[in-house]
């Protein structure tokens, strides 16, 4: 992890622009959080003033609201519809093109030029959930280049959480609400009377670097200390819980409970959940030609294991019933995936409940089988 | 930059991009029933055959229509003729079938877990296989020949929906002209001057010749074939963890990264396609995992 600085900086709020333009002189497109349709989402955004300043949102199951708070933070809000993943592995792309000649062909790989990005405003969880798709995409036997082409490049400045939103769970996950590793710089952002700065911490040494260009200074025991109540505080106020103690073993012993008809016979099988997951890393192949033939290409999409498609075999899908696609999904993300990866596939971010469009809540219903015993 | 950690490592899997596929030529077509073809085909230009492990697939694709797993169906000992058979079912099989000797078809792999055949030195071998479940298991016939004194009996059962559906039937009767290999075939309807057994294939594990408690049992076929057969196997005394069997999902990218062909908690195209039954058994007998 280079050589990391330990020791903690404070930055004012009105110095903040100067992250931006220092990351944007280095070569970087900055990316973070702003308000579209009425949704915290990540785009590029150049300026602090672009931010969702003001703005908080209210979740629960099946719902998100924005509204205006009278504190003018600028990460006064937890995780939207968006992941970061979207920068890394986007939602649909080119993997490469094929040429005819005859009765041959010729294969060109898409390149992808490195390509600096940072992403500002990432929450814990969301680091966390970054390690799982690097865990799945590049550390597994192959590497997915295109992946490692996005991903090596990048600029991560976390943003801890102070103010945990209606669904959130990282605390039960352990990947919150305090960023522990896998970013440049982290931020707590503190709102006092008449005060308004983000205690600083480096986690690389691109990280020191950056920092160096900003107008700031060493944090004093007092800052530290307000920065560190608040996110004792934050701990305490998640909108959800999930005991995971054991629940590996517990679902995959229920694996034939009528619960999994219960919750079935309300899902929709549409996908929404695994569409705004930061873990799902599944994907569609597809193979395509031009009105000439002439040339082909491979694309690669974002897919569902909520889709009757997905287990098709010659003779039928494997998981044709709705039941089975709902509870892949969940003994994926909470049974299975520690076996693969060594990790819960589910960082805690809620947004499968917020997203949800009949209000299905991972917590409520894993719990129901931990309480089964 | 740290937070990229160590992923600047080498990146393994192939050159460079491990989705990327290598045009081979067709060199031979060979028709083995109505709806099914074995293809020989012969690297690219300047590039050597790959080496292959008994029941490893690789993805075929062509040209503009899309991708599938196919078995190697040739002999690991001859890697510079590369061997599939195809049944011919759908998009893709049928976009196979369109092509002639000196057409590309494109290759990548290969991929997957093999057949044990260091585990059965010592032991008899018993193949038991359904349609066009013999093509993956070919090539082990082929290593456990030329290893023949390494093992003890061989046999192999074999069972089609009709005479007009079994693979390889020139070599089926060669293998049945050899004293040191026990085939049995069976059809599950007879037709036209058919005279042998008519049976399922499940049927021919009774009466077979080895030794339940010091063999290994290669099972390959349809999900509901396989099933039965290890009922049977079990009747007979093989344990769960000597018998191994071949396993299809859905595919889409053979190497770990697009999640489609998950098995409870293990991925077809990297933990198998051949697992031991026993590490698989609670899930395999699951409905719908
Ligand atoms: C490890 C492995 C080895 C195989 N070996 C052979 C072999 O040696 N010979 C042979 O004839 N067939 C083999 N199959 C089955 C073969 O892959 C399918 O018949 C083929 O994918 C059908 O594709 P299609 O486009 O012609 O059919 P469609 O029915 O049009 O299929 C559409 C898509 O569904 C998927 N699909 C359909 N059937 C299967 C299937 N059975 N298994 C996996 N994915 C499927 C594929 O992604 C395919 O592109 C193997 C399958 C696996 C998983
Ligand atoms: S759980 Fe909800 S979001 Fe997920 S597929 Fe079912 S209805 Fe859609
Ligand atoms: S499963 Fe739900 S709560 Fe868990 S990481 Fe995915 S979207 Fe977030
Ligand atoms: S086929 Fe893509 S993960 Fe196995």
């Amino acid at each position: 992890m280079g050589n990391k600085d330990k020791s903690q900086s404070v930055i004012k709020r009105k110095d903040l622009q100067a992250l931006f333009d220092s990351l944007i002189k280095k070569g970087y497109s900055t990316y973070g959080p702003c308000v579209q349709d009425g949704a915290v989402v990540y785009d590029r955004i150049e300026s602090v003033s672009e931010l969702p300043i003001g703005w908080t949102d209210r979740q629960d199951n099946g719902n998100y609201r924005l509204t205006k708070t009278k504190e003018k933070r600028l990460f006064g809000f937890v995780v939207g519809p968006h992941t970061w993943k979207k920068y890394l592995y986007p939602s649909e792309s080119k993997l490469w093109e094929a040429k005819r000649s005859g009765h041959e062909f010729e294969i060109v790989a898409e390149v992808n030029q490195p390509y600096k990005q940072a992403f500002i405003g990432v929450r814990p969880c969301e680091l966390q959930a970054l390690a799982i798709q690097d865990k799945a995409f590049l550390e597994g036997e192959f590497t997915d280049v295109s992946y490692l082409q996005r991903r090596q490049n990048v600029f991560i400045v976390a943003v801890n959480c102070v103010q945990p939103g209606g669904t959130c769970f990282c605390s039960s996950m352990k990947t919150g609400p305090k960023a522990s590793g896998g970013f440049d710089l982290a931020l707590t952002e503190v709102v006092e009377p008449n005060k308004h700065y983000f205690v600083v911490e480096a986690g690389s040494s691109a990280g020191v670097k950056i920092l160096k260009e900003i107008p700031g200074k060493a944090a004093g025991e007092k800052e530290v200390l307000a920065a560190k109540k608040a996110l004792r505080k934050a701990s305490s106020k998640m909108g959800r819980r999930l005991d995971t103690d054991g629940l590996e073993k517990l679902l995959f012993k229920h694996i034939d409970h009528p619960h999994w008809n219960e919750i079935s016979s309300r899902c929709l099988t549409c996908g929404n959940c695994t569409m705004v997951c930061p873990t799902c890393f599944c994907g569609n192949i597809e193979d395509v030609t031009d009105l000439t033939g002439q040339t082909a290409e491979r694309r690669r999409k974002w897919d569902t294991c909520f889709s009757v498609d997905f287990s098709y075999i010659h003779g039928g899908s494997i998981r044709s019933g709705e039941t089975a696609r709902y509870r892949q999904w969940m003994m994926h993300k909470l049974a299975y995936w520690p076996e693969q990866f060594g990790t819960f596939g589910c960082v805690g971010c809620g947004r499968c409940i917020t997203w949800c469009p009949v209000g299905i809540d991972i917590t409520e219903e894993a719990g129901v089988f931990k309480r089964e015993g | 930059m740290a937070t990229a950690q160590q992923n600047k490592k080498m990146v393994k899997g192939g050159p460079a991009y491990p989705m990327l596929v290598r045009p081979y030529a067709i060199r031979r077509i060979s028709r083995e029933t109505y709806d099914t073809f074995t293809y020989e085909l012969t690297p690219p230009r300047g590039s050597g055959g790959v080496s292959f492990a008994p029941g490893q697939f690789n993805m075929l694709y062509v040209y503009g229509v899309g991708e599938v797993p196919i078995s190697i169906s040739g002999d690991p000992a001859k890697p510079q003729a590369l061997v599939h058979t195809a049944r011919i079912v759908g998009a893709v099989t049928k976009g196979i079938k369109r092509l002639k000797v000196g057409d590309s078809l494109g290759v990548r792999g290969p991929y997957g877990s093999s057949w044990p055949v260091e585990e059965a030195v010592g032991r008899d071998v018993v193949l038991v296989t359904g349609g066009i479940g013999l093509a993956p298991l070919r090539p082990v016939i082929y290593y456990l020949l030329i290893n023949r004194e390494k093992y003890g009996r061989i046999v192999l059962l074999y069972g089609a929906r009709t005479p007009e559906d079994m693979l390889y039937t020139g070599e089926l009767e060669r293998w049945r002209g050899r004293f040191d290999l026990d085939v049995r075939v069976t059809v599950d309807r007879a037709t036209g001057s058919w005279r042998g057994n008519v049976a399922v294939v499940t049927q021919l594990i009774k009466p077979a010749p080895f030794d339940p408690m010091h063999c290994i049992a290669l099972v390959c076929g349809p999900e509901i074939m396989m099933r039965f057969t290890i009922l049977d196997l079990e009747k007979r005394g093989v344990d769960y963890d000597r018998i191994y069997v071949s396993v299809e999902r859905n595919m889409k990218c053979g190497i770990g990264l697009c999640g489609h062909c998950q098995l409870g908690p293990t991925f077809v195209c990297k933990d198998g396609p051949v697992y031991r039954y026993s590490d698989i058994r609670t899930i395999f007998t699951k409905r719908e995992v």
